[in-house]
């Protein structure tokens, strides 16, 4: 069963906690990956397979860069989960 | 600005640290060598219930339970030791912020030069485990700056802001040592300021454990872990692994006179050979081992007869412990007599690429207090060691200008000699 938008705000909150800290509420679809959720190039790398993983969506290298903000983060995975 | 006598500084001591079996800073682990505390237990995970060797010096503190997870988490257990005790260095030194955000050190002549014997082994045992089970797009991104051998010294580089240089000599067990004498070469000649310098080693895993045991070079006591490293004792049978980071802040005289830094001792050099023998066995008469010690008396002002304290390399191992000793009594003769030797490896077990940096770390406070720790486990000592040992408890060490030297040798022939004298 696909996840819905909240669900899938609050599957990346949990991943950004684990891989950079930030506590999950802050972790929202307005904010970037790298200036606000001190997630780098590496660790976005991390954040996109645990993604993959919980949502069963495939994100190719090509994609991850389209995905600056959480927001587009969502909206992807939304649009790609089967 | 390059000093006009960028040849041959006076390099000093401003800083220690460490985190060791014996301690989570330098104080606890420096407390725990007088006391003679054994660093040593029992390995009581599953892992290593097939192993002919079930115990090990492993750290008091986890680094992991220190550092923030998400940083931890990105770091080598090597590299979280090196942190930690640079940390407690780089404050001991005095510094209150990373170079360049103060006016207390200049970013481009800090320099950091940190080594490890290995590396990040077990990062790389556990992302190939994770590549076999769960195929590779689950091997972390983070993997090759994880293991990379000079990723402790980057990573104090980076918290420290140090743009002098960053190096890591590799040297299996005189790594530590080597990166010290090497940070003391940066300033002597000109190319820094202040370095923070040290060994770092994280590998308590079945595999370094199997490893070693396999080539005979551990004590296998597994009913007596905490006497199984003896140095110079009759019945030594090999060395305990150990983990953990020693690390100092070394400064030009003048850039520590400069900014009122307590000074602890003198770096005064280091001396420097190989064998050229064998690979793994150490040259039995310790030659290699006389001509580093020659090297460090021709290269440097130590004179022998203020000679008083030796934190020797001594493993625990039967040909190595004389070996050294032998070398010894060779340069020194006479001198000798008047050196109270502390094999701390009785207490710490063997660091590896980490032990030059935390027995530099403990010859430092040795000078310091004027006190050289005891050798704990020796209940009969070998007839073959012609020297004085420091047992039973520490020895106060004499007044006046004394200096002391720290010896550590490497599988691969490699013979790294440091001296260290009071100011």
């Amino acid at each position: 069963m696909a996840a819905t938008r909240e669900e899938i705000v609050a599957g990346l909150a949990d991943i950004v906690n684990e891989i950079a800290g930030i506590p999950n509420d802050e972790v929202t679809e307005d904010k970037s990956f790298t200036d606000d959720l001190d997630v780098d190039s590496l660790s976005m790398v991390e954040v996109v397979v645990a993604a993959e993983e919980r949502f069963g969506v495939k994100i190719p290298d090509d994609d991850v860069k389209g995905l600056k903000t959480v927001g587009d983060a969502v909206g992807y995975i939304e649009s790609h989960q089967s | 600005m390059i000093p006009v006598n960028a040849t041959n500084r006076t390099v000093v001591v401003t800083g220690v640290g460490a985190t060791t079996p014996l301690g989570g800073d330098s104080a606890s682990t420096w407390e725990g060598l007088l006391a003679g505390r054994s660093g040593v237990s029992n390995i009581t995970e599953d892992w290593a219930a097939d192993l002919p060797v079930r115990f090990a010096a492993s750290a008091a503190v986890d680094p992991a339970d220190v550092l923030p997870r998400p940083q931890a988490r990105r770091l080598d257990r090597t590299a979280q030791f090196a942190l930690l005790a640079a940390r407690e260095a780089w404050a001991d030194a005095g510094f209150t912020a990373r170079a360049g955000e103060d006016s207390s050190a200049d970013p481009t002549r800090v320099g950091a030069v940190i080594a490890s014997g290995i590396g990040g082994v077990t990062t790389l045992l556990e992302q190939y485990d994770i590549l076999k089970q769960h195929g590779p797009r689950r091997v972390s991104p983070h993997t090759v700056p994880m293991l990379m051998p000079n990723s402790p010294s980057a990573n104090v580089s980076l918290e420290f802001g140090a743009q002098a240089g960053v190096h890591t000599p590799v040297s299996a067990c005189a790594s530590g040592a080597e990166a010290v004498g090497y940070a003391g070469e940066m300033i002597r000649t000109g190319r820094a300021d202040v370095v923070v310098a040290g060994g770092t080693e994280g590998c308590i895993h079945p595999l370094p454990i199997a490893a070693f045991a396999n080539m005979m070079a551990m004590s296998k006591d597994n009913d007596d872990p905490r006497r199984a490293s003896r140095p110079y004792d009759t019945g030594r049978n090999g060395f305990v692994l150990g983990e953990g980071a020693g690390v100092v802040v070394l400064e030009s005289a003048e850039h520590a006179a400069r900014r009122g830094a307590r000074v602890y001792c003198e770096m005064l050099g280091q001396g420097l050979s190989s064998d050229a023998h064998h690979i793994a066995q150490p040259e039995p008469t310790g030659r290699g081992i006389a001509a580093a010690m020659r090297n460090l008396l021709d290269g440097t002002d130590l004179k022998p007869e203020q000679l008083t304290h030796l934190n020797a390399h001594a493993t625990s191992t039967p040909q190595g412990d004389i070996a050294e000793i032998k070398a010894l009594r060779h340069v020194l003769g006479e001198d000798l007599d008047h050196v109270a030797i502390s094999a701390t490896k009785s207490m710490t077990g063997h660091l590896l690429g980490g032990a030059g940096g935390v027995e530099t770390v403990a010859t430092v406070l040795a000078l310091h207090h004027r006190t050289a720790p005891p050798t704990i486990n020796v209940s009969e000592l070998d007839p073959e060691v012609d020297a004085d040992v420091v047992r039973d408890g520490p020895r106060t060490l004499p007044s006046g200008t004394i200096a002391a030297i720290n010896n550590s040798f490497g599988f691969g022939g490699h013979n790294v000699v440091l001296a260290l004298r009071t100011v």
